[in-house]
């Protein structure tokens, strides 16, 4: 029904305009594995393809797809578990594995699970994920690793949904990144306003969520979440925070709209946690184009 | 005759936090979280010779185990430890997903566990956990009898990779078994040899179940098995499917409910393999209470009388002997041994 390009990218310094493209091909695997499966969540996996792809495809993290395992590797976890098609099309897309494989997203045997899984061995997967709150809290851990127990230049990028910081372990995750003065974490917090039952704001309001941050000692950059200039001078900027030793994590807050930016999913929270019908799947294509 | 002599009492705790520090010299990578009891816990221990590779992360159990998490996926071996009511069950769901599903190599000490706790009360005996750990996929579940034996299952918890769960308890307990006592991690030890009933038994009811042993043969005649079960996962099928062929009859004793714990394990395994009469020694489905450990021991039916009794039963069942004509709890042969025994 659907094909994959067989493309891959490299990942390096590029110019803003040089994002779209590969943006694009991943919000169009995004779509296709997700008609395929039948089931799984298109809002957040299309609202975040930009920083996806910056972050993977900048130069911004360091990783080996040949050797996913490479122990200086930056490594990023996605706290936010259910978006990971976002994932899995852009390890595809970085040359983690063959990006056939993406038609298997959530079949019987797959090593593409419904969340990620790190028994099913799939490259690139630095922790099972699923029951929000719990990544982040993993990446502090590696980030006390790195920063205190290994003393390397390693960094650590994780990335929450909004109405994730409803779990309150979320905030005890930010109290120990604070406290530890972990500035190798780069925490990004996918700010929507959508979850299941609505809109973030009415569901239990999170805001404000800078001040939040702020008061756990983190360098709060909040930007918008399509504009790829935006998102690499914040990825770019916590480079700095790193390089210079700031002594606080950096938290970037990403305005993201669900569904960016196919017009019958645009910031529509009904569209969390499920995926377009084949029809569906072509129109969306057809407004990528 | 028990081959093993009362040597003292001792709390498990201090078996759980000099192990640490043997850890702490052996490997360089073992580190240690603390939720803020690590005085209570033992941890201080480790914290005090090994401050750099010591991590406070405060009155926050759920994060503690997950930050472990990261630290085992960055090549550490950490150690989180406090109450096993909240290392087991304030972080159930981290338990589940991040340490087990990933199949991290995160050791957890529960301590302060049972009813010996005391006078903390109900909040603080932590009697449920065992049934829920040994459900994890992945899990290794050790409960040692005694101060040596926790050190042992500590020590021998980190030679291997994945996550396991060590319990142990604040209350000065008897401790018996020696540096020649055997302990393998999934390895039942047969503690007393016997032919009339076998008591597979955990923690602190190990001992309780040697007394029970002794007085069995003492007032009638009666010869039992007593098997220390300090692993309920992997439980040892191959001694307890033995012990019930040879005795025909099994107790299950432990400071733990009657459900899901060690007597569950027992039950599953000999259901399946070699099904025979089996009376539990447990808490009966109830919470507990101040008061001090031995009154609560005695309240809550966590003595060798109630190993005894059992035993009794279950070998009535064996025979097929009615059993409405025994009264089994407090009968008139069961006088009260030494206080300094239990």
């Amino acid at each position: 029904m659907f094909e994959f390009e067989k493309v891959t990218f490299e990942n390096k310094p590029r110019e803003s305009w040089e994002f779209k493209p590969i943006a694009k091909e991943l919000r169009k695997d995004v779509i296709k594995s997700l008609a395929l499966a039948g089931s799984g969540h298109s809002g957040g996996s299309l609202g975040t393809a930009d920083l996806f792809a910056v972050l993977f495809f900048g130069g911004i993290m360091r990783y080996d797809p040949q050797n996913p395992k490479w122990e200086q590797r930056d490594r990023f976890v996605l706290s936010a578990g259910h978006i990971c098609p976002i994932l899995y099309a852009t390890l595809a897309r970085a040359g983690f594995f063959p990006v056939e494989e993406l038609k298997t997203l959530r079949k019987l045997g797959s090593r593409l699970q419904g969340h990620p899984a790190l028994d099913v061995g799939l490259p690139g997967i630095e922790t099972a994920a699923g029951s929000l709150g719990q990544g982040i809290s993993i990446a502090v851990g590696m980030a006390l690793s790195d920063k205190y127990l290994d003393k390397n230049d390693r960094r650590v990028f994780a990335l929450t949904g909004d109405g994730e910081l409803q779990e309150g372990s979320t905030w005890e995750a930010a109290m120990a990144a604070g406290n530890y003065k972990l500035d190798n974490l780069c925490w990004i917090v996918d700010n929507n306003d959508c979850q299941i039952d609505g809109r973030v704001r009415d569901v239990m309001s999170i805001y404000p969520i800078e001040k939040k941050f702020e008061a756990f000692n983190f360098e709060v950059l909040t930007i918008d979440g399509h504009n790829y200039s935006e998102i690499y001078d914040s990825f770019k900027k916590f480079i700095q925070n790193h390089e210079q030793k700031i002594g606080r994590p950096t938290v970037i807050i990403a305005k993201t709209k669900m569904g960016y930016p196919i017009s019958f999913m645009f910031d529509k929270y009904e569209w969390h946690g499920i995926p377009p019908t084949e029809e569906q799947a072509l129109i969306a294509l057809k407004e990528l184009e | 005759m028990n081959e093993f002599k009362l040597l003292g009492k001792k709390a498990t705790r201090y078996g759980f936090g000099e192990a640490l520090v043997e850890l702490g010299e052996k490997y360089p990578n073992v580190v240690v979280l603390g939720a803020d009891v690590t005085g209570s816990v033992l941890t201080s221990f480790f914290k005090e010779k090994f401050p750099d590779r010591f991590f406070s992360i405060g009155i926050a159990e759920q994060n503690a185990t997950t930050i472990a998490v990261g630290m085992a996926l960055s090549g550490k071996i950490p150690f989180f430890a406090t109450y096993s009511v909240f290392s087991a069950f304030r972080n159930a769901d981290q338990l589940r997903i991040s340490v087990c599903y990933n199949n991290a190599n995160v050791k957890i000490g529960g301590g302060h566990s049972g009813i010996t706790v005391g006078p903390d009360g109900a909040t603080h005996q932590s009697l449920e956990e065992l049934s829920l750990l040994r459900t994890l996929p992945n899990m290794k579940l050790v409960v040692p009898c005694d101060y040596l034996e926790t050190k042992k299952a500590t020590l021998a918890v980190a030679e291997f990779y994945g996550p396991a769960f060590v319990r142990f308890g604040r209350a000065p307990v008897p401790y018996f078994t020696t540096e020649e006592t055997p302990f393998k991690i999934g390895k039942a030890e047969i503690f007393r040899q016997g032919k009339d009933i076998a008591i597979i038994a955990c923690g602190i009811m190990v001992w309780q179940s040697l007394l029970a042993a002794d007085e069995l043969w003492k007032r009638r005649g009666i010869s039992a098995m007593v098997i220390n079960s300090h692993t309920l996962k992997p439980i040892d099928v191959e001694t307890i499917v033995e012990a019930a062929r040879t005795c025909g009859a099994v107790v299950t004793a432990e400071e733990h409910q009657v459900h899901g714990g060690l007597g569950g394990a027992v039950a599953e395994v000999l259901a399946k393999n070699y099904p025979v009469p089996i009376e539990f020694v447990g808490v009966p489905d109830r919470f507990g209470e101040s008061g001090e450990p031995e009154e609560l021991l005695e309240k809550f039916g966590l003595t060798w009388k109630e190993i005894y009794s059992s035993a009794l039963k279950a070998i009535d069942r064996r025979d097929n002997k009615p059993q409405s004509n025994h009264v089994y709890r407090n009968v008139e042969d069961i006088a009260p041994i030494s206080q300094d025994l239990i």
